[in-house]
């Protein structure tokens, strides 16, 4: 197998091998992707629209959500095609009957298990299947109280759909923390520290990249989310400007997010190629120096002299 | 890589636990208590440590038998021992059922309540006991929670006797004068239905599983008046089945066995010495091995192609195929494991199999090995199965001392060796790649598939997984030839087939018949229905079967004829139910079963077997969402995604028995 690092350098630097092109046809169309691409790859080049929700292209496919299953005519089951590779003469139909009532049902027993009221895009995926949570009745949900432990962000796991994108990004995907694992089994798998100890007792560094590749914003930095509970964040009066983030020499690519003159989210762009995302605690979460006129030496020292938490 | 733990240290005798299953410590970065100064010179961790990861599962284990759960100590012990992330571990020792990471007194009572023994009374069994002592412990952890004992503090469970209590110093201390109990899925009993597993941990852990378990003899059993031992010895009606004190020891129990014709899985079963290697070679033992010598690969890999040999696990693959698949595989080393993860409900043939012909599944196993060119094998036994996997630790042993395992077998430049895995309490351990994450030391979770097993099994390499009963045929394949044994049986169905009988049969227990028997000759050879004597209906491949009606005892079990009928053979399960039996209460617990072992990766399976249960419960309590008819439409839409949309066999056949309820008996008319 190939290490997931590996996968990244590659994604981050193509090769210059000529590639082998496989031939395939999706809803009739006939396409040549290079070897070694997924369904999805071909039907994003295609530019046919495939609804995904544990997918990221910075990320090892684990193909659980099942949101994005398409018919291969031969296969049995539906196939995922974020992780299925291409093979030639591969039929594929990304929209039938079959395929719509599977991604129907996904989607109506995640919104029936799962607040999804700040998942970006669900009520447009939602109605485009037609889904109907309400008629499975009373049902047993995944509710639980947030959990806010720490200054930086918070863990409201009754918005988690189990995407596994955070533990994969705190694992050997991206940050090699091991903060978090799932733990449990069956609809009580959850995401946990170990004994569920919370994140400052665990080996949690902050750097926030799980923020970042969570799909439903149960993973929220703390500042978005004081913002949110207040009546305050409005994604729509937001600007973003990328800069250069000024902590230390690797030259990560910052995108700040801005509302009413003040920075309110820092994030770096999925296809940077250096950070794939990727920020350290000080480029994630390091920002309230510029709007509070401090150099962050001197919030530094003040706060050493309060002896206040960061 | 350096992992930070959390601050609780592990008491001597869990340190001690550990070590025995891992070997001493030996340097101060996996646990030694004194540092050397070498260490501050010497880079450790790297491969070498990785490698050992696969140990993470067995040194759980460990903790969990000594002790009787994982304290946060034992688990931080292990963490440092492997060099694995406290967050990885906790997620693997919070997946398998059979580990506690809550306080628990060193005595459990696991008390099935599946399928088979509900029929025979289990659930009274459990009533009587929470009347009694208490309801039972509860299962996993929740969502959200954490640790009972390690941080909240309580660790109560529910019950008369208050488990565990911290005392001034802050230590957990449990109060072991009495034991508890927990329900459990199908023990793989279910022929001496009701069933249960008794542990008791300590230096030496006490497995036993019992049969006809009577409330008086669970309370003497908890009560914890009389050593173990002598409870089991003394109470009347419980049949001891299995021991695993002692190798020598012959269980006083054997399970029924039968068969029409010549037997040919079961011909040594209840007549030679299973824990000697001496009356096993007194046979035709290893003649098959010599005889797969002078074939060569090839001619193996031929003879089970024209014995058109299919797998028995319920995928029913041809073996060859597989076989050959492997040997053409260029990537180093080949592994080829024994799926002895048996846990469908309604199953114990494998359990028979285990304990009474362990050789016979070396050998074949060594067979398999040499055809497609594997190196290691692995035997993956459900932890649940303590005989099963002693037999089988005592057979291997045997066999490498005599040089039938290991290097140079049978002084040809062929080596192989074998190891025993235990299983913790896990039914999806027995799908083929989660039985790979498993042996891996990860959660059970199913891989997707492809790339198949063939060419990215166990850690990525080329795997055989054969069920214990396939490999039990290739012995005799072997002797007598494969087109001999094609002619057992049907065209498309060769040879014979174990059945596993229980419910409301006279004479539960296993039979092997020829292919095309019918199930009314199959139900004859069991002594007919039991209980009331009129048959209600039969479950046929267990719980991810299909149920059949009392009209069709004619139907020939094939794999072709139970595929027209829209049944499977499964593996290999009969459980009868009799007039009196509430099929309701049965379907209620085959969704739970499905809701409770899933492992929770995918979507569909973990909720839609929810959604499931809900919908069935509603129906059962008349309190519909809309009409009967309508929360039968919307059953079908979540078997349907369940079946189309999971990862692997466990949500794809999660519908199967509960639709057969609905179609084939008719058992919620609209």
């Amino acid at each position: 197998m190939t290490s997931p690092h590996l996968q990244l350098v590659q994604l981050a630097r193509p090769s210059t091998k000529p590639k082998v092109m496989v031939e395939l046809t999706v809803d009739g169309k006939s396409v040549s992707v290079p070897e070694g691409s997924t369904i999805l790859n071909a039907c994003q080049a295609l530019g046919i629209d495939i609804p995904t929700l544990c997918w990221l292209e910075t990320l090892k496919p684990v193909n659980v959500c099942r949101v994005c299953v398409v018919e291969v005519e031969g296969a049995r089951v539906l196939v995922p095609s974020c992780s299925r590779t291409v093979e030639p003469g591969m039929k594929v139909k990304t929209r039938n009957k079959r395929v719509d009532l599977t991604r129907k049902l996904v989607l109506e027993m995640l919104a029936s298990s799962v607040d999804l009221s700040t998942t970006p895009g669900m009520s447009d995926m939602l109605a485009e299947y037609d889904a109907k949570p309400e008629r499975f009745g009373e049902c047993e949900t995944v509710a639980q109280p947030v959990k806010v432990d720490n200054n930086l962000y918070i863990r409201d796991y009754a918005k988690c759909i189990l995407c596994y994108k955070c533990v994969e990004a705190c694992g050997d995907d991206h940050q090699n923390t091991f903060a978090i694992a799932v733990a449990g089994r069956g609809f009580d798998a959850h995401i946990s520290t170990e004994f569920a100890v919370d994140l400052p007792t665990s080996a949690c560094v902050y750097c926030g990249n799980c923020i970042a590749v969570c799909p439903t914003g149960a993973l929220m930095s703390k500042r978005e989310w004081d913002m949110r509970e207040a009546g305050e964040w409005d994604e729509s009066i937001q600007t973003s400007t990328d800069t250069v983030c000024p902590f230390c020499g690797v030259g990560c690519t910052l995108t700040l997010h801005v509302q009413d003159g003040e920075i309110v989210k820092a994030t770096s762009p999925l296809d940077h190629d250096i950070t794939v995302g990727n920020l350290c605690i000080k480029g994630r979460f390091g920002w309230r120096h510029v709007q509070t006129g401090q150099s962050a030496e001197q919030m530094s020292a003040d706060r050493a002299n309060q002896s206040t938490s960061l | 890589m350096d992992i930070k733990l959390l601050d609780a240290e592990a008491t001597p005798e869990e340190r001690q636990a550990v070590d025995a299953r891992l070997g001493e410590p030996h340097a101060a970065w996996y646990g030694t208590q004194a540092r050397t100064t070498r260490e501050l010179h010497v880079a450790f961790g790297g491969k070498d440590q990785r490698d050992r990861r696969h140990l993470l599962l067995p040194a759980l284990q460990a903790l969990q038998e000594r002790i009787g759960w994982i304290s946060e100590g034992g688990f931080n012990y292990v963490c440092e021992r492997l060099t694995v992330p406290p967050a990885e571990a906790w997620g693997v020792a919070t997946f398998y059922m059979m580990l506690s990471t809550q306080p628990r007194p060193k005595r459990v009572l696991h008390v099935c309540d599946d399928i088979a023994c509900r029929a025979k009374g289990a659930k009274a069994l459990c009533d009587e006991l929470t009347g009694q002592h208490g309801g039972p412990l509860p299962h996993g952890i929740g969502k959200g929670d954490g640790h009972a004992a390690g941080h909240a503090g309580n660790g109560a469970a529910p019950g008369p006797h208050s488990l565990a209590r911290r005392d001034s110093a802050g230590r957990i201390v449990i109060d072991d004068s009495h034991g508890a109990w927990t329900t459990s899925p199908c023990l793989g009993l279910c022929d001496v239905a009701p069933a249960a597993l008794y542990i008791e941990a300590g230096p030496t852990v006490v497995e036993r599983s019992l049969g006809s378990v009577d409330g008086d003899f669970a309370m003497g059993l908890l009560g914890g008046g009389a050593e173990p031992d002598d409870v089991l010895a003394s109470v009347g009606p419980a049949k001891e089945t299995q021991s695993t004190q002692n190798t020598q020891t012959t269980a006083k129990y054997h399970t029924v066995t039968g068969c029409l014709g010549e037997p040919r899985l079961l011909k040594r079963i209840g007549v030679v010495n299973p824990t000697s290697l001496t009356a096993y070679q007194m046979g035709d033992g290893y003649e098959a091995l010599e005889k797969a010598f002078e074939l060569g690969p090839e001619g193996v890999i031929a003879e089970l192609n024209a014995a058109k040999l299919l797998g028995r696990g319920g995928a029913a693959f041809p073996t060859g195929r597989k076989w050959d698949a492997v040997r053409q595989q260029e990537a180093t080393p080949k592994y080829i494991i024994c799926n002895a993860d048996e846990s469908e409900p309604g199953t114990f043939k494998d359990r028979v199999l285990l304990t009474g012909d362990p050789f016979a599944i070396i050998e074949a196993m060594t067979i398999g090995a040499y055809a497609a060119g594997c190196t290691r094998g692995y035997v993956y036994i459900r932890g649940e199965y303590p005989l099963g996997a002693q037999r089988m630790q005592h057979a291997i042993k045997q066999a490498r001392a005599i040089g039938l395992l290991g290097p140079k077998i049978m002084k040809r430049d062929f080596s192989f060796d074998i190891e025993v895995r235990r299983g913790a309490g896990a039914y999806i351990c027995g799908e083929e790649t989660a039985i790979f994450e498993s042996i891996e030391g990860k959660r059970g979770e199913p891989r997707n598939k492809p790339p198949f097993p063939v060419s990215h099994g166990v850690f990525g390499k080329p795997t055989i997984v054969n069920n214990v009963e396939t490999l039990a045929n290739v012995i005799p394949i072997i002797l007598g030839g494969g087109a001999a044994a094609a002619k057992i049986g049907t065209e498309q169905s060769a040879g014979t087939r174990l059945f596993c009988m229980s419910g409301h049969v006279a004479r539960p227990g296993v039979y092997e018949v020829p292919m095309g028997t019918t199930l009314g000759e199959l139900m004859e050879l069991a002594g007919g229905v039991s209980g009331s004597g009129k048959l209600q209906c039969a479950l046929l491949g267990g719980a991810a079967g299909a149920f059949v009606r009392p009209d069709e005892m004619n139907l020939r079990l094939t794999h072709e004829d139970t595929r027209a009928a829209g049944v499977t053979l499964g593996s290999g399960v009969v459980v009868a139910f009799d007039d009196t039996v509430d099929m309701l209460d049965m379907i209620h617990r085959i969704a739970k079963f499905f809701r409770d072992e899933s492992c929770g990766q995918c979507v569909p399976c973990r909720v839609g077997t929810v959604r499931q249960q809900e919908a069935l419960h509603r129906i059962a309590a008349k309190k519909p969402h809309g009409s009967v008819q309508d929360e039968l439409a919307l059953l079908e839409e979540i078997g349907v995604a369940m079946k189309d949309g999971s990862i692997c066999g466990l949500g794809q056949t999660a519908y199967a028995a509960v639709e057969s309820a609905i179609k084939r008996l008719n058992l919620y008319p609209v």
